[in-house]
């Protein structure tokens, strides 16, 4: 379902909604008390703890309904923009963005929430960094070998700690909830007059309590595109819910029919299916089947999708996951490529000494094996494309 | 008499839910300093167009036949400043003043906001992004360059506090 742009909701409309929700952005922000430069410094200085407050519990409050939407299948976070991540860039440039925000008091975004109320100190802020950006411009031949090093593309932070996403949601639950304990004791020491105790103290622990059950439960989540998979690849499961087989014989009848109603689904690897495969053959990876990106393919009723891959027992798996994602009109290529191979392609030429209805059958097979063979060649090397692409956001790019 | 601000854990759960929003509507986080390039990008392309014509940073920002400011992350910007403006109607705190500590002279708060927001913004380039856009967006999408960016401004902001303490208390 989600994300609503582009499918839901045009471009056009999704500027209006920008805007809109920027309103609630800018709201809620200044509402914390983002727009006073003293207030969010306070933060370093152990007098005020309201930005690592409101920052920490906006991100798990984000993070968490992020992993809850995505275990429900609501939103494909295969579309979702996610920060690339350059290591030696995104360290230098929060090294250099610390020395700002000590320095300047503001981040952009609480500068340009400090000039709407009138701070001239914001709007300065604002115009150092429509300054600072000039100069990155400027200099930015000269930086683009650190600007671009150490990319790893779509990383999650829970990859390279060997942890699910649920699991890293927990470790960041408990840091937040034991940063607001430290930090609401460490005010009380340094700022005795401050203001920032509005819960009762048992309404903190109740809370806090919650947000650890939350902690548990997310970390408890089995991460639905592993669960879907592993159904699919269960041998239980798949004796259960048996997929059709459909033999070499009459795919290739189909294909040689020009049958429209009958799409080959290749299951192997790109790189594979670039070099060769059957004629009309789409090339779909099985945990790309989850988000968005073959839906109006695949739920075409009338059409039969024909799984296959090198082997029967891939193309099962694959099969099986598009019938638990609902697809209908599903089968499987009995024997798998090889076998089609062996059957049809290297079929031996029809002699004489056969009974009548092998002969037939030997017959038959001859002229596909011609007749496919040619379309093959045909259709030569085909790129796989990638048919819906990831949503660009951020701030750099 | 001013009002005071809102229970900030409240303030962070709102917070929360407007990216979360923004996340699930439209595919992306929130921002701010992508902003100020576009508002740079469009500067530079109007005042100087045959120098930004040949310089690849406000090259590749400049979409072709559109103007840099037709983008997601303008109207939502405008939206904070919107936002902002609102809720300082309502509670009362629209003042045109400098803030700064009585002990720190003016000219001293106008020079710390002004180098402070050009180093911002040019540490939100080498970050693609800065504290919303890079730490607070990428925290809610799991993305490893967003926490890194997160814990290095943070983590350098508290290495240097103690230099810049004269400016603040």
């Amino acid at each position: 379902m989600g994300p609503l742009v582009p499918d839901i909701i045009s471009p056009e409309l999704n500027l209006i909604l920008g805007l809109l929700l920027g309103i609630a952005f800018g709201f809620v922000l200044e509402q914390a008390g983002f727009s006073s430069s003293r207030k969010l410094v306070g933060l370093f200085y152990g007098t005020d703890f309201t930005v690592l407050r409101v920052f920490f519990t906006a991100g798990v409050t984000a993070m968490s309904g992020v992993l809850i939407l995505n275990h429900f299948g609501l939103l494909d976070m295969d579309i979702v923009y996610i920060n690339p991540t350059f290591v030696q860039s995104a360290i230098l440039g929060g090294a250099i963005m610390g020395v700002g925000f000590v320095l300047g008091g503001y981040c952009p975004g609480t500068s340009v929430c400090g000039a709407a109320i009138g701070k001239i100190d914001g709007m300065i802020f604002v115009l150092g960094g429509l300054f600072g950006i000039f100069a990155f411009g400027e200099a930015y031949p000269a930086i683009l070998k650190i600007y671009t090093a150490g990319s790893y593309g779509d990383l999650l932070v829970s990859q390279p700690l060997g942890i699910s996403q649920g699991q890293f949601a927990l470790l960041l639950i408990v840091v937040a909830v034991g940063a607001f304990a430290a930090t609401t004791w460490i005010e009380k020491r340094v700022n005795p007059e401050s203001e920032s105790f509005r819960f009762p103290h048992r309404a903190q622990r109740w809370a806090a309590a919650g947000v650890l059950v939350l902690g548990l439960i997310l970390a408890a989540l089995p991460d639905r595109k592993t669960s879907l998979l592993s159904a699919a690849a269960d041998p239980a499961y798949q004796r259960a819910h048996p997929v059709e087989r459909i033999t070499s014989d009459e795919l290739a009848f189909h294909i040689m029919d020009g049958d429209r109603r009958i799409l080959p689904v290749d299951v192997r690897d790109a790189t594979v299916f670039a070099k060769t495969s059957l004629p009309g053959a789409v090339n779909i990876q099985p945990p790309t089947m989850l988000g968005k990106e073959w839906r109006d393919v695949l739920s075409q009723d009338q059409n039969r999708k024909v799984f296959f891959a090198q082997d029967e027992a891939s193309a099962v798996r694959a099969a099986t996951l598009a019938r638990i994602l609902g697809y209908k009109n599903v089968a499987v290529l009995q024997g798998g490529l090889d076998g089609f191979n062996r059957t049809i392609l290297q079929a031996a030429a029809p002699s004489e000494g056969l009974p009548e209805l092998e002969l037939g059958t030997a017959r038959f097979r001859a002229r596909a094996a011609t007749e496919i063979a040619a379309l093959i060649k045909q259709r030569g090397g085909v790129k796989p494309v990638r048919r819906i692409k990831k949503v660009q956001g951020g701030c750099g790019s | 008499m001013k009002t005071r601000y809102m229970n900030p854990y409240l303030a962070g759960f709102l917070l929360g839910l407007v990216l979360l929003a923004t996340v699930f509507i439209t595919g992306r986080g929130l921002g701010a300093s992508g902003a100020l390039k576009s508002v740079v990008t469009s500067t530079v392309w109007a005042v100087a167009p045959g120098h930004a014509a040949k310089t690849a940073f406000f090259q590749s920002a400049h979409p072709e036949g559109q103007s840099p400011l037709m983008e997601w992350l303008v109207f939502e910007a405008l939206g904070v400043l919107l936002g902002a403006f609102l809720s300082g109607v309502i509670s009362d705190r629209l003042t045109f003043t400098l803030e700064h500590p009585p002990h720190v002279k003016s000219w001293v708060r106008v020079a710390g906001a002004f180098a402070g927001g050009a180093l911002f913004g040019l540490g939100s380039q080498f970050g693609r992004g800065c504290t919303s856009g890079a730490a607070l967006s990428g925290m809610a999408v799991l993305s490893a360059g967003g926490f890194l960016t997160m814990l290095a401004i943070f983590g350098s902001a508290y290495a240097v506090a103690y230099f810049f303490r004269k400016l603040w208390i």
